[in-house]
């Protein structure tokens, strides 16, 4: 069994908002980043992963079973990092610990208090008092304290200074290992995209694509030039195009006959910042 | 940096340059390899822990091991990890002449761009002789 987490076909309706035929894999032994504009159906998906909403069609399979048939051995074997602080407002940290442990067969207490100082947690604070990097971290030393071997974590960098971040990539990093997997998601693109190993990236409800990121970067360049540069063959060429009064932006897949056939034009190596900036405009452009 | 037997093996990623990541990796390492810097038979981080300190992808890092085998610079030993790949002296000679070559065409083909001649080009190489 490779894959850690099998999407196939996954459907859910809303009014005004449906998912559309969600597929993706995610390997066992990477890291995926789940990525989209705010709406794009992000959290709706993560939320019938973990079997929270009930779902209108397809398949999931975590650790290769059914997500709903055998939801409870699942997620003992999951840590879920959300922002989940609603249902801790009133208590403090020795609170959750008391409420949450037992949720789990393989709690490691040492492991909780390790994080809970590493990460200069309060103690006595109720949660409800925590700021929003605070909270985060406690959902993130719950779900590193049960010997998890999927993390699936929803905007999990909302929040966290630019500092703990940096960490952040440290601790995902140490976590994982050829038996694990990471999903996560984000609206921002975030120091997290350095250490993802594939990225499916979601808009309006459907996958635009999923590949490991690896491809995704050597396929697609920025093209940049003057606005008397663009013509019919060009323009077929360009995905997102944005025409200013000084020139042209745009993503393009077709890299290499650009580069050989219009030397006049600038193509750069693009973010994933780039990548989804372009399609979600491309997108906008055919509705 | 990747602190490794006493040596210290360089690996710096430019986030701007042009260069792909597993690119920037493959020539770094190949110049450590080529430079002896890195010994033959020694062993390089594990796919996983050039990637952790990288804060990169593992198929990034794997892809440039993947090229750095295909080179002959690296052996990958199952179970063991990868190791710098033995290889005579001569061999290495030939190989750094290949890349050495290659550097020439490039300045040929930029010359070429610029309409340089070949007398000019000629010039320029002796003058650099003797200056560098």
């Amino acid at each position: 069994m490779d894959n850690i987490i099998e999407v196939k076909g996954l459907k859910k309706k809303y009014e005004g908002f449906s998912l559309q035929d969600i597929s993706f894999n995610l390997k066992k032994g990477y890291i995926m980043g789940f990525i989209g504009p705010n709406g794009a159906g992000k959290t709706t998906t993560i939320k019938l992963l973990m079997n929270l909403l009930k779902k209108d069609g397809g398949e999931i399979k975590i650790f290769g079973q059914d997500n709903v048939r055998y939801e409870k051995s699942i997620k003992d074997r999951i840590g879920f990092v959300y922002d989940n602080s609603e249902f801790y407002d009133e208590l403090n940290i020795r609170d959750v610990k008391r409420f949450v442990a037992p949720l789990y067969s393989r709690w490691d207490n040492k492991a909780f208090e390790e994080y809970i100082k590493t990460f200069n947690l309060p103690v006595k604070k109720k949660v409800k008092d925590f700021s929003k990097g605070m909270k985060m971290k406690l959902s993130l030393a719950l779900a590193l304290s049960h010997h998890a071997e999927l993390l699936i974590m929803d905007e999990p960098t909302s929040g966290l200074d630019p500092v703990f971040r940096q960490e952040f990539l440290d601790i995902i990093q140490d976590f994982m290992d050829e038996s694990k997997g990471v999903l996560f998601s984000s609206h921002i693109t975030s120091d997290l995209d350095k250490i993802a190993d594939y990225v499916t990236f979601i808009n309006n409800g459907s996958i635009v694509l999923t590949s490991s990121k690896e491809e995704v970067m050597e396929k697609y360049g920025v093209v940049k030039g003057g606005k008397d540069d663009i013509n019919d063959d060009l323009r077929q060429k360009l995905i997102g195009l944005h025409e200013g009064k000084f020139g042209f932006e745009a993503l393009t897949s077709d890299v290499d006959s650009i580069r050989t056939r219009y030397k006049n034009l600038v193509v750069e190596r693009p973010t994933m910042e780039d990548i989804m900036l372009y399609l979600v405009r491309e997108g906008k452009g055919n509705v | 940096m990747y602190k490794h037997r006493g040596y210290f093996m360089n690996i710096i990623i430019s986030n701007s340059s042009v260069e792909a990541i597993y690119v920037q990796i493959v020539h770094q390492i190949r110049k450590q390899i080529l430079t002896g810097d890195l010994y033959e038979g020694e062993a390089l981080p594990s796919i996983r822990s050039l990637a952790r300190e990288l804060q990169i992808s593992v198929i990034t890092t794997k892809h440039a091991y993947e090229e750095l085998e295909r080179e002959g610079m690296i052996e990958t030993v199952r179970g063991k990890g990868s190791f710098v790949a033995r290889q005579n002296k001569e061999l290495l000679r030939e190989k750094r002449r290949n890349i050495l070559e290659g550097k020439l065409a490039d300045v040929i083909q930029e010359a070429r761009l610029l309409k340089i001649t070949r007398k000019e080009l000629q010039e320029m190489l002796d003058v650099l002789l003797e200056e560098v």
